[in-house]
């Protein structure tokens, strides 16, 4: 358990430090142009590989997350068990369904 | 040298007690474990304290000397002494005191066991010398931890253990890790003891145990040895 836990929090690292870079990259570019809004969201709706790369971004969210949470409450709280483990699926489900809510928000709107 | 007083300060008691100062003379090339030997001899027989071969192979003298742990019959007074011309001695951090500077060292040893740190020879050992090459990557990965003589100076300085102390440690963690590249060795086991929720992915890499082990051993790099043989594994499984 342990060593998957480790190797999908690496994997998922992976991602996230590629859709990090992009994410802040495409802000800051898109903001340098006075975007409004309106004007973002305009781009946003019904692009598909918009939705794409941040369904993958969410996904890697919701497994990196909790398992870098796990560790900090396992050493600091020493919080152990079934009952941290059930506490964090719940945190990464909550997650993945508040992040997947934004994205159809903005895929949509 | 000879004219001058050393100023020590030792921990008497157990995990509650407190500081008690001596004063001995300096002397050329004194080491730690000659003050204290002197103190318990001279000044207090009631200093309990730790050692054996005084020579820096037994492991049994390790304390926290000035802070940082140390071997103290290799240790000499001059290289650790602090501006103010005083010593602190302590006992190992990380492990239940027994009485001033002895401290009990069976959960150390019995995390060596959890870690399967003994040799697995198999149901049917070989009846001849095995031959392994010097050059074999195998071999120099096991001979880089081989010297480990367990002192606890690693367990000691190992923040990790400090939160967890279930964490096995990076002495334990080595051991296994030379045994995973000894090519005579048979268990079929031992990545599963190392990467239990108490094994090697626990380290944090802060490398304390590397800093302080007076034989010189990487116990970090033997973890991130582990922590790669466990990732293959595990990758093999998924793909």
């Amino acid at each position: 358990m342990t060593a998957v836990l480790f190797l999908a929090q690496r994997a998922t690292a992976f991602v996230l430090a590629l859709a990090v870079a992009t994410h802040l990259g495409t802000i800051l570019y898109a903001v340098r142009g006075g975007l409004t809004a309106a004007d973002i969201l305009a781009r946003t709706h019904g692009n598909v590989a918009f939705a794409l790369f941040y369904a993958l971004f969410v996904i890697a969210v919701a497994i990196h997350a909790p398992i870098g949470l796990r560790n900090v409450l396992r050493e600091w709280a020493q919080w152990r068990g079934r009952s941290l483990d059930f506490t964090l699926a719940l945190f990464s489900i909550l997650l993945f369904v508040l992040g997947l809510r934004a994205i159809f928000a903005v895929y949509t709107a | 040298m000879t004219d001058a007083t050393l100023h020590i300060d030792v921990w008497r008691g157990t995990d509650t007690g407190e500081f008690q100062g001596f004063a001995i003379p300096r002397r050329e090339h004194q080491t730690v474990l000659d003050v204290v030997t002197e103190i318990q001899r001279e000044h207090d027989a009631t200093l309990s304290y730790r050692f054996a071969c005084r020579v820096g192979m037994c492991g049994s003298c390790a304390m926290v000397v000035n802070g940082r742990p140390r071997w103290t019959c290799r240790t000499r007074v001059r290289d650790v002494i602090d501006d103010g011309g005083r010593l602190r001695l302590e006992p190992l951090r990380n492990f239940t005191v027994v009485k001033d500077l002895a401290v009990e060292m069976t959960q150390f040893f019995d995390k060596w066991k959890d870690a399967q740190g003994y040799f697995e020879p198999g149901p049917q050992p070989q009846a001849n010398f095995a031959v392994v090459p010097p050059a074999t990557p195998e071999r120099q990965a096991a001979d880089a931890g081989i010297e480990c003589i367990g002192c606890g100076v690693c367990y000691s300085a190992c923040d990790v253990v400090a939160w967890d102390k279930d964490y096995l440690g990076p002495a334990a963690l080595n051991r296994a890790w030379t045994l995973i590249n000894d090519v005579r060795d048979e268990s079929h086991t031992r990545l599963d003891a190392v990467s239990a929720s108490n094994g090697c992915q626990a380290c944090h890499t802060h490398m304390s145990c590397t800093e302080f082990c007076p034989k010189a051993i990487a116990p970090t790099y033997s973890i991130a040895g582990l922590k790669r043989a466990v990732l293959r594994r595990s990758l093999r499984g998924v793909l």
